[in-house]
């Protein structure tokens, strides 16, 4: 279990490597920070002298260690718009992007599972086919429409929701609904498929001719096999679910991790950028590692073939 | 995906089932092969019309790639003409006339003449963007898939590296540092499309490097190359263009995110997602403004999904005769494959 362990942290981790470097890179790429921060009218000496205090007049080599002892450190520098520590401002944002992440992929996966196995008991009945246009709309509809659309009808028309905020139970409705959407029809199918196959299993004959219901069946013996491949499904959606949470929390005016993403691009506020986008990366990182763990809890045929590998 | 509506025995209907293209009599191979080969084109194409639902996708697609090349002519300037006595007009109102018939914008401009002109930049940004990815993706993807070893092993990794991390973070960095030009935002969406064709590619190229017809090249001395070329890439092939055909609903939902967030198309020129953007604040009192945008990226993208689940059932030798038979629901039962295409 720990070699197993082991070899994930490692082959997850060279992303995230790769992320870091990136960022380092792309900082030098943006040019010269004196000629972007400092006004037209600044003299020379105000320019030498602010390349001096960012150790820009440093050796590559001696910036780059600078860098990485400050990422380790979580020290990203100082935010251009409020003064205010970078590390400070996204570990502040941090908490609301994971509520609603959290909320949308717990909520995706349990709709998942009901829709999904019942689709897959009665193929071509009411579930079936709500999970298949589901799943066509999520592939189709741009998730920033679909909060518009929404907003228009509900908050506006009709007036049952706020427009945005994080005000209040209603607040989290429209969020919630836009960032399911794409998650659910994706897992919906990957349950039913493999709800489909896990129901024509040998095992599953026994069970029926023991006399057991079709929920006994589901919940008891096709579940536990159906699971696996929607965990890992989840895993690889939850990094999509942060494309989504930019999305959602600029139109919602949530204050997450993505909206201060944006805003830090509006207003050419790098240090806050390089640190949200770097906190974002971890929590990738940290969130792969738990999902392999417990794909390989859930379906003990993972382990051994995996440390082989 | 197991289809439990076609099951006539599980196995491919009789020749005399098939429609005339495909009734091939198996006692004369040559003359069947030369017929096949003669008639694929026009194969396909029949049988796009046996399917509704395939046909009315496919000619959305044309007329959303008429509209993109002939549109702007025919509007001329149009969309960029302001008439404040037409100001914030709701749409479907014949008395306003043709132009104002899906509303105008706040400085009464016509809201039918600028998703026209959006049009164009929407298929510009996205038919490139596809086609690189799927020229340096699928290439490399062959030759990784091939050769197997530590260039398979290399390529796989790097495809993880870009897989991992949300594109959309990527986008928002690298148009940061560069500006978001129609070229920059092709290129970046290209890049991170990349790896889908990759993996495809290198799966299937590994998988055929070790059949027998390729063992036979490899032994009358052709080059890699050469049977990259002649042997794996034309049956590689129909699963990459269908692959294609999804991925560009994809390019084109995340060209629209983008240029809503503000980081994509920028004004003055328009696309579908900058309009939606730009009518947003208008939603209270123009809600035609940011409503009828998106419709025509939904119209699109269904169009797209619909086309590519028939292509792929239509380019599968194995499963192409279930087009043949008078199916209703079968494209629409065909669930679009989103899991890899939602980074």
């Amino acid at each position: 279990m720990l070699t197993y362990l082991r070899k994930r942290i490692l082959s997850s981790a060279l992303p995230l490597v790769v992320v870091i470097v990136g960022v380092f890179a792309l900082a030098r790429l943006t040019g010269n920070p004196a000629t972007l921060y400092l006004p037209l009218n600044a003299t020379e000496q105000m320019r030498a002298d602010f390349t001096a205090r960012m150790g820009l007049d440093q050796p590559l080599l001696v910036q780059m260690a600078d860098y990485f002892g400050g990422v380790l450190r979580l020290d990203f520098g100082e935010s251009l718009r409020t003064g205010e520590s970078a590390a400070a401002m996204a570990l502040r944002a941090f908490p609301a992007t994971l509520q609603l992440a959290a909320t949308t992929m717990v909520l995706a996966i349990i709709l998942a599972v009901i829709v999904g196995c019942w689709a897959a008991l009665k193929p071509n009945g009411v579930a079936d086919r709500i999970s298949s246009f589901v799943s066509m709309a999520a592939a189709s509809i741009p998730d920033f429409w679909l909060a518009i659309v929404g907003i228009w009808i509900f908050a506006i028309t009709l007036g049952w929701l706020p427009t945005s905020g994080v005000n209040g139970s209603e607040a989290w409705v429209l969020p919630i609904a836009t960032l399911l959407l794409r998650p659910f029809g994706v897992l919906v199918q990957i349950v039913r498929g493999a709800m489909v196959s896990a129901l024509s299993e040998p095992y599953i004959k026994l069970a029926r001719s023991k006399g057991a219901g079709d929920v006994r069946i589901v919940t008891h013996h096709a579940l536990r096999n159906a699971a696996a491949p929607a965990l890992t499904v989840a895993g690889d959606l939850t990094v999509g679910l942060v494309n989504g949470a930019v999305v959602v929390e600029t139109i919602f005016g949530w204050p997450g991790i993505g909206k201060l993403m944006i805003d830090s691009i509006l207003q050419r506020d790098f240090a806050v950028l390089q640190a949200a986008v770097l906190l974002t990366a971890v929590a990738i990182f940290v969130l792969n590692i738990l999902i392999d763990l417990g794909y390989a809890l859930l379906d003990a045929r993972v382990r051994p073939a995996t440390v082989k590998a | 995906m197991a289809t439990p509506l076609v099951q006539p025995g599980h196995q491919p209907p009789t020749s005399d089932a098939l429609p005339e293209p495909f009734a091939v009599p198996p006692l004369e191979p040559p003359a069947a092969e030369a017929a096949e080969a003669g008639d694929k084109k026009p194969g396909l194409f029949r049988l796009l019309l046996r399917d509704k639902f395939a046909t009315a996708a496919a000619a959305v697609l044309v007329l959303v790639g008429l509209t993109a090349v002939f549109g702007p002519a025919l509007m001329g300037d149009l969309a960029t003409k302001q008439n404040l006595l037409f100001a914030n007009k709701p749409p479907f109102n014949p008395a306003n006339g043709w132009e104002y018939f899906l509303g105008s914008d706040s400085l009464g401009r016509s809201v039918l003449a600028r998703l026209v002109i959006a049009t164009r930049t929407t298929v510009a940004v996205a038919l490139p963007a596809v086609a690189i990815a799927l020229v340096i993706g699928s290439l490399w993807g062959v030759w990784a898939g091939y050769h197997r070893g530590w260039r398979e092993t290399v390529s796989m990794r790097v495809a993880d590296v870009i897989m991992s991390f949300p594109s959309l973070l990527l986008a928002v960095v690298v148009l940061y540092v560069f500006n978001p030009s129609i070229a920059n935002i092709v290129l970046i969406l290209a890049l991170t499309r990349i790896p889908i064709y990759l993996r495809t590619a290198r799966a299937e190229s590994a998988e055929l490097q070790s059949r027998t017809f390729v063992d036979a090249a490899r032994t009358f001395g052709a080059k890699p190359n050469a049977i990259i070329g002649r042997h794996v890439v034309p049956i590689v092939l129909p699963t990459l263009l269908t692959l294609a055909t999804l991925e560009f609903c994809y390019v084109m939902l995340a060209e629209s995110s983008l240029s809503f967030l503000g980081i994509g198309i920028q004004p003055p020129d328009v696309s579908w997602g900058l309009m939606v953007s730009q009518g947003r604040q208008y939603l209270q009192t123009a809600w035609w403004l940011s409503i009828f945008p998106g419709l025509a990226i939904v119209i699109t993208t269904i169009a797209a999904n619909m086309l590519a689940a028939w292509l792929r059932i239509a380019t599968d030798p194995a499963q192409r005769w279930r087009l043949a038979l008078p199916r209703k629901r079968l494209i629409a039962r065909i669930p679009a494959k989103t899991v890899e295409g939602d980074k």
